[in-house]
């Protein structure tokens, strides 16, 4: 299979990014908490490359560590909801009946809410912060995977093999995961790597209503708050910040725009 | 047809019945006792308090009591009252709600309204390296951070052109041109994401009606080019542009919530997290309760609209 340049491109994106955030501990020049308040709002400079923010933190080190957070938030949040919505649709999809509609019944309820309005929801009811942020995201994310592997389910299970399969005495448990799940990974890998991305921007906005990560943790909402403060003073926190979240979650749309195109060649000519 | 609303109707009902029950548990999730934390905000807490207040909200009652007191009183447009002004919540959203859906209304009008001839565009532009400009930069509007871009606006605008006031809000019978004037750059900014997600469908979906047999035939039959992309190729092509319109104005709501604290516009979204920091959970319920049954009876009335477009889904 070639690999075609905007994949390739994609990916770079993603990793590139990903492991500077990753490996902050060793890239980031400063503590990201530590406060230099003589040396406070400076634009870029060879000791502070990004500048320092309005408690004279270097902007850099925050940046990373705050990506960090972001990619550990979205990561946690979009696997929990892999794991329990695309779980549900998989068992509603394979036992059908009882099980099925109210399984998908429920999803539509969590569905019908716009997605900010009920992270925010959730976030009120357990309290501001990254965990609960992330449990909020899982909760939106959740019927939004369990609706997308119902549908392609259901037709797998209806497929020959399947049947066969089941009786040559598979277990559920085994058709599941060995005969059904496999031919799904495309669709989940691209759902993933677009939730990924727009995860990063829900957590972003959570924090920013300061409903996310709080401080003095770093964290690319929090920053963008914080340097909206002292925007006119010093923009540059709040510039620094914002690139960082579009970085994140543009290289992880993309990644799930090209991967489409090549799992589904259908769309290709498009 | 009529079998299809009534049972599109009859799942309307379920939703809106299900969203009610997951809003009304709100505060019996709250880990501890919720009445305490409500009161906690803004006074001391006493014993007295606690029950009063217990007794206030009715949570001395059975479950399913409370939850038909609230869902009647709902249904008769009382949403209860605000815990700490003691007025109407009905009355603290109708003060909050119009420069949000206003600037909704604004954002989704410019986001659409422009994507039809984007898309368009887009469309005949086609192959190697445009496709790859358009996809970079579609994927650049969908992640563009709104809050970000409206930060970026400020910034520019108070170094462009100090002088402007253009934060906050001011209601459009009083200053028209003011109103707009102050909620055209957020609404820019919420409109992006739309115009990058819509333009785009409508080119690949524009891209594949041409490829059919009736665009051949209606080439064949000598009408002009102009005719059939308007005529017949957008025609068709608007379909999964109406159902995604639906979608667009919950992300839309979001968003607004979040761009209204950079533009320091007074609508819903100063209110909900005002109700939060004072943990003011009935005003809370009350916002998310109406939104979101709003956002699902716009989304059933596109869906009736989706049926009246398309006559094969009529059967």
């Amino acid at each position: 299979m070639k690999l075609s340049g905007l994949l390739l491109f994609a990916f770079l994106a993603v990793l590139v990014p990903a492991l500077l955030a990753i490996g902050a501990d060793f890239v980031a020049p400063y503590d990201p908490v530590s406060q230099d308040i003589i040396a406070r709002l400076r634009g870029p400079m060879a000791t502070h490359w990004l500048g320092t923010d309005q408690l004279g933190r270097d902007v850099l080190s925050r940046i990373l560590y705050g990506s960090r957070a972001s990619l550990l938030v979205a990561a946690g949040s979009v696997g929990s909801a892999l794991l329990l919505g695309g779980g549900l649709g998989l068992l509603a999809a394979y036992y059908r009946g009882w099980f099925e509609r109210i399984v998908m019944r429920l999803m539509d309820i969590l569905f019908a809410f716009p997605v900010m309005l009920l992270a925010i929801g959730v976030v009120a009811v357990l309290g501001p912060g990254s965990v609960t942020a992330a449990i909020a995201i899982a909760v939106v994310y959740t019927p939004i995977f369990a609706r997308l592997l119902r549908g392609p389910a259901l037709v797998i299970c209806d497929a020959d093999y399947v049947a066969g399969a089941r009786a040559a005495g598979a277990t559920d448990a085994r058709i599941l995961l060995i005969h059904v799940l496999p031919n799904l990974l495309g669709v989940i890998l691209v759902q993933t790597s677009l939730l990924l991305s727009s995860a990063i921007l829900v957590e972003a906005s959570l924090s920013f209503l300061g409903l996310g990560t709080q401080p003095p943790n770093p964290s690319l909402g929090l920053m963008l708050a914080e340097g909206r403060n002292v925007l006119l003073l010093s923009p540059w926190g709040a510039l620094f910040a914002g690139v960082a979240i579009l970085v994140l979650a543009f290289g992880l749309n993309l990644l799930g725009d090209a991967l489409r195109d090549r799992l589904d060649p259908r769309l290709r000519e498009l | 047809m009529i079998r299809i609303v009534l049972a599109r109707l009859v799942d309307l009902g379920f939703v809106l019945i299900g969203i009610s029950a997951l809003v009304f548990c709100m505060i019996r999730f709250i880990p501890g006792d919720a009445v305490a934390i409500m009161l906690g905000a803004n006074t001391e807490v006493t014993p007295d308090r606690v029950a009063a207040l217990r007794t206030h909200l009715g949570l001395d009652q059975p479950l399913l009591v409370q939850y038909g007191r609230w869902a009647w009183a709902a249904l008769h447009g009382d949403l209860g009252t605000s815990l700490w002004t003691g007025r109407p919540v009905v009355a603290e959203i109708a003060l909050h709600i119009w420069p949000t859906v206003q600037l909704t209304v604004m954002a989704l009008g410019l986001g659409a309204g422009l994507s039809v001839p984007a898309g368009c565009m887009m469309a005949r532009l086609r192959g190697g390296t445009a496709d790859t400009l358009l996809r970079l930069g579609s994927v650049a509007g969908l992640t563009i951070p709104s809050f970000w871009l409206g930060i970026v606006m400020i910034l520019a605008l108070a170094t462009l052109a100090p002088s402007l006031q253009l934060l906050g809000y001011v209601p459009f019978f009083d200053d028209p041109l003011g109103n707009i004037a102050r909620l055209l750059l957020p609404a820019i900014c919420l409109a992006l994401p739309i115009l990058a997600n819509l333009s785009r469908l409508v080119r690949s979906a524009l891209l594949e009606s041409l490829g059919q047999d009736y665009i051949r035939t209606a080439r064949a039959k000598g009408l002009g080019e102009a005719r059939v992309l308007y005529r017949h190729a957008l025609a068709n092509a608007m379909i999964p542009f109406v159902t995604s319109l639906g979608i667009m104005t919950g992300y839309l709501l979001g968003g607004a919530i979040v761009v209204e604290q950079v533009f320091a516009i007074p609508g819903l979204g100063r209110l909900i997290l005002g109700a939060i920091s004072e943990r003011n959970y009935p005003l809370l319920q009350a916002v998310i309760l109406l939104v979101t049954a709003g956002f699902v009876v716009v989304n059933f009335a596109v869906d009736l609209l989706y049926r009246v477009i398309d006559p094969r889904l009529r059967g």
